[in-house]
């Protein structure tokens, strides 16, 4: 299913909330996606630097270290600096979008978002940044 | 021949002492005229001190030796007691009268001879006979002489008089020849050969002046016999003005001739002249005085402030008609409008008195309480005084201005109050102002709570927005996932009921949305970003969005845009929302027909207008006003067939407002409806 070169991506699913995590991994396995998660941001870092995915998927609101801090730091990190950082969160405010700007995130998307359009997001940026990938993420 | 009559009758005297042996003998001589009487006039044998003074009157008829004297014989003065009346004593004495030839003429004078012989006797009577006569001419050329000696005296007496009257004196012919001339006359009109053409040609031209006065004199008779000659003085010919004053005089030997006297009136006339001339400027000065007192009056009465001029005995000598209603009892004043002038009277007196005494001042002021005597109203009055001071330094008199201080008082008065009051508002003011800063200060803590609070309200929000939109979106989530087969088929009817879910989850996720809407406004949190867009291109993206609305409904949709609308310049983001929002209820409440969305520009007045219009149920116009509240619809019953909110409006209208814009609807019920969003093509920054 899905086209060749996307088939084989690998997603970091970040959010506290077991049961959005559950659909979107669902849905984007469903869609031929290969999904990883994390339920913080000491965890989301930690796999992160880990499995070095194609795309993160941020939630902001996260217990320990949160989804703002946590994209800074791979921002800021030479491993993780490339990979596209898609910010989805229940948070609607006007000075959240632009913090998680500030923090350095490539997308933003607010919550309620259906899992065909997470997808759409994904591949979108995928093709916008197509990039040399390390072979440990290739299968 | 002796010339001399005494001389005449001592020879006479000695001849007969010689020839008839006489002891003693005296001639007396009778002097006539006013004081006709009888002394001795030579002597034999007597002393001469008894002749001296000796005198007999000839009035006195009964004395001897008169009586001897008018008699036409000689008589013999006998001794009998009568002594003293002889100069030869109490012996007896013969008296001889002399005669004068002519028979009428009086007794030339008397012999008195002692002792006498017969013989004796004859010589003498024939003595007295030659001597009568004889005496009788020397005695009258003698007078004669006499006579005119002193009528040569006279008249040198009278000419030195003439001459000492400073007044020409003339006398002049019948002709106007000059018979007679003082000094004066003759300086004026006669010359003599040795003196110069100019003094004979003014006496030449004087001359012709006063005969012509003569003449005119001769012929208008005694009626005027005054008149004026302008003459010359020759000595330095200055101009000399003469009154002439003529009299005729008749006489006997010399004619008629005419005495005139010329009086030099050339001061008088000067000094008539000048006293003329000052009489003119008094007459002149007097009715310029009395023009400027009459202006002076009439300024004084046209002033209204009473003016009092008092004379340095403290009588008033002039006022004005304002003075004159304090200081004079009105006609129809009675005893206490009397008695109110006579006190006004005391205070104004005593305060010029005090002026007068007052010697370095020339002015001075101060206040006096008068009463007006026809109300009795008190006046307080402030009354300025000035000198007026001659060119001797002495006060002639002094004027008075009074000026009623009552409106000024009551000006000061009120001042006083208006400031009493002023400092009470300035009091209470302060006081507010403190019970202000107070109030104020509680608001400013009232305030950082309510800050506290919005922030707190806020953050509120967005945990709940957060906490909403979390499971909300799992929902979504499983429902969009079942729907699309992820989880397997389902059937038909499981596929209906999952399109309910969602649609309710999605009617849910618009509430929260405009709930959160509405609040980011109210707490001010709503950002406005300005920039520039145009319509048309807003218009299809709005039209694209809502294209599986427009698919549903199976309506007629379409947009009309003005040529050459202009960019605009406000916040994107907002006016898609407001478009989005009256196109979806355009949708909702139109069961068929159309709908149109058209935009519009005014040059004139820089607004650009969206319109939507549909072919709807329409709103009744009471409910106009009700759809733009929160949380309300037209149809507000608990059984209403339109879902919503009702917060739609609500949120658009806001958006509208923070975009300087306005949003209207016409509209009635079952005529369809017209939202109007109007706003500035370019929102001014905040």
């Amino acid at each position: 299913m899905g086209e060749p070169g996307h088939e084989s991506a690998l997603v970091l699913l970040v959010d506290d909330y077991p049961d959005n995590r559950d659909i979107y991994v669902q849905f984007l396995t469903y869609s031929g996606l290969r999904v990883e998660e994390a339920e913080n941001g000491y965890e989301a870092l930690d796999k992160a630097f880990a499995l070095r995915p194609d795309v993160i998927i941020m939630d902001l609101s996260l217990p320990g270290l949160d989804g703002w801090e946590a994209t800074r730091q791979l921002k800021r990190d030479p491993r993780t600096r490339h990979i596209p950082v898609v910010v989805l969160t229940g948070h609607a405010l006007a000075g959240h979008s632009q913090g998680a700007m500030d923090a350095g995130c490539d997308a933003f998307i607010t919550k309620p978002c259906l899992p065909e359009r997470l997808l759409e997001e994904i591949r979108t940026i995928l093709t916008a940044a197509p990039r040399p990938r390390s072979g440990d993420l290739t299968s | 021949m002796a010339a001399h009559p005494g001389e005449c009758a001592q020879r006479a005297l000695a001849w007969l002492q010689r020839r008839a042996g006489i002891r003693r003998g005296v001639c007396l001589v009778t002097h006539v005229g006013e004081n006709p009487r009888l002394t001795p006039l030579a002597s034999v044998g007597v002393p001469p001190t008894r002749l001296r003074g000796f005198s007999v009157d000839l009035e006195a008829r009964d004395h001897p030796l008169t009586q001897a004297l008018f008699s036409t014989r000689p008589v013999v003065l006998a001794s009998n007691g009568h002594a003293p009346s002889t100069p030869l004593g109490s012996t007896a004495t013969q008296a001889i009268p002399l005669r004068a030839l002519e028979p009428n003429a009086p007794p030339a004078g008397l012999l008195l001879l002692t002792p006498l012989s017969p013989a004796g006797t004859a010589d003498a009577q024939w003595l007295g006979r030659v001597l009568g006569p004889r005496l009788a001419a020397l005695t009258a050329a003698s007078h004669l002489q006499e006579f005119g000696q002193q009528l040569r005296h006279e008249h040198t007496l009278l000419y030195s008089i003439i001459n000492t009257v400073t007044d020409p004196i003339l006398l002049t012919d019948a002709d106007g020849r000059i018979m007679i001339a003082n000094a004066r006359a003759e300086a004026l009109l006669a010359t003599g050969e040795d003196q110069s053409e100019g003094r004979r040609r003014a006496v030449a031209l004087n001359n012709m002046l006063f005969s012509a006065v003569l003449s005119r004199h001769a012929l208008e008779g005694a009626g005027a016999p005054r008149s004026e000659v302008p003459l010359a003085d020759p000595v330095d010919g200055s101009d000399l003005l003469f009154e002439v004053l003529s009299t005729v005089t008749s006489d006997a030997r010399e004619g008629t001739g005419v005495v005139s006297v010329l009086r030099n009136v050339t001061d008088l006339q000067r000094a008539t002249v000048e006293i003329e001339e000052n009489y003119r400027r008094l007459r002149q000065t007097e009715s310029e005085a009395r023009a400027e007192k009459d202006r002076l009056e009439l300024v004084i009465d046209s002033v209204a402030d009473p003016i009092i001029v008092t004379d340095p005995g403290g009588n008033i000598v002039m006022m004005n008609v304002p003075a004159e209603r304090l200081f004079t009892v009105p006609e129809a004043g009675g005893e206490e409008a009397q008695r109110l002038v006579q006190a006004n009277d005391a205070h104004f007196s005593s305060f010029v008195s005090n002026v007068f005494f007052e010697a370095d001042a020339r002015r001075r002021s101060g206040s006096i309480s008068l009463i007006d005597p026809r109300t009795g109203i008190a006046l307080p009055m402030e009354a300025i005084s000035g000198k007026i001071v001659s060119e001797h330094a002495e006060v002639t008199a002094v004027v008075t201005i009074l000026h009623d201080r009552t409106e000024e008082l009551e000006r000061a008065h009120l001042y006083e109050e208006l400031k009493k009051a002023s400092a009470e508002l300035e009091r209470k003011v302060r006081e507010a102002t403190s019970e202000l800063v107070h109030q104020n200060e509680l608001l400013r803590r009232s305030h950082i709570e309510l800050e506290q609070a919005s922030t707190l309200k806020s953050q509120f929000l967005a945990n709940m927005s957060h906490e909403f939109r979390t499971p909300l979106n799992a929902i979504l989530g499983y429902t969009s996932m079942l729907l699309k087969g992820v989880s397997g088929e389902m059937t038909a009817q499981q596929n209906r009921n999952l399109e309910r879910i969602d649609s309710n989850s999605q009617h849910l996720l618009s509430i929260i949305n405009d709930i959160l809407d509405i609040s980011r406004i109210e707490a001010g949190k709503m950002p406005l970003t300005v920039a520039e867009f145009t319509i048309p291109e807003l218009l299809r993206e709005v039209l694209a969005e809502v294209e599986p609305l427009i698919a549903r409904s199976r309506l007629t949709v379409s947009a009309e845009l003005a040529e050459e609308l202009p960019t605009v310049g406000s916040d994107r983001q907002k006016v898609k929302q407001i478009v989005i929002n009256l196109l979806t209820n355009a949708l909702k409440f139109t069961p068929q027909g159309w709908v149109k969305v058209a935009a519009t520009w005014d040059a004139g007045s820089e607004q650009v207008a969206i319109a939507v219009t549909d072919s709807g149920i329409g709103i009744a116009k009471k409910d106009q006003d009700v759809i733009f509240e929160d949380f309300r619809q037209a149809d507000n019953s608990p059984t209403r067939r339109y879902t919503g909110a009702g917060l739609g409006l609500a949120i658009c209208r806001r958006l509208a407002t923070m975009l300087d814009g306005e949003l209207v609807v016409h509209s009635a019920l079952g005529a369809g409806s017209t939202f109007t969003l109007t706003m500035p093509r370019t929102r001014k920054g905040e």
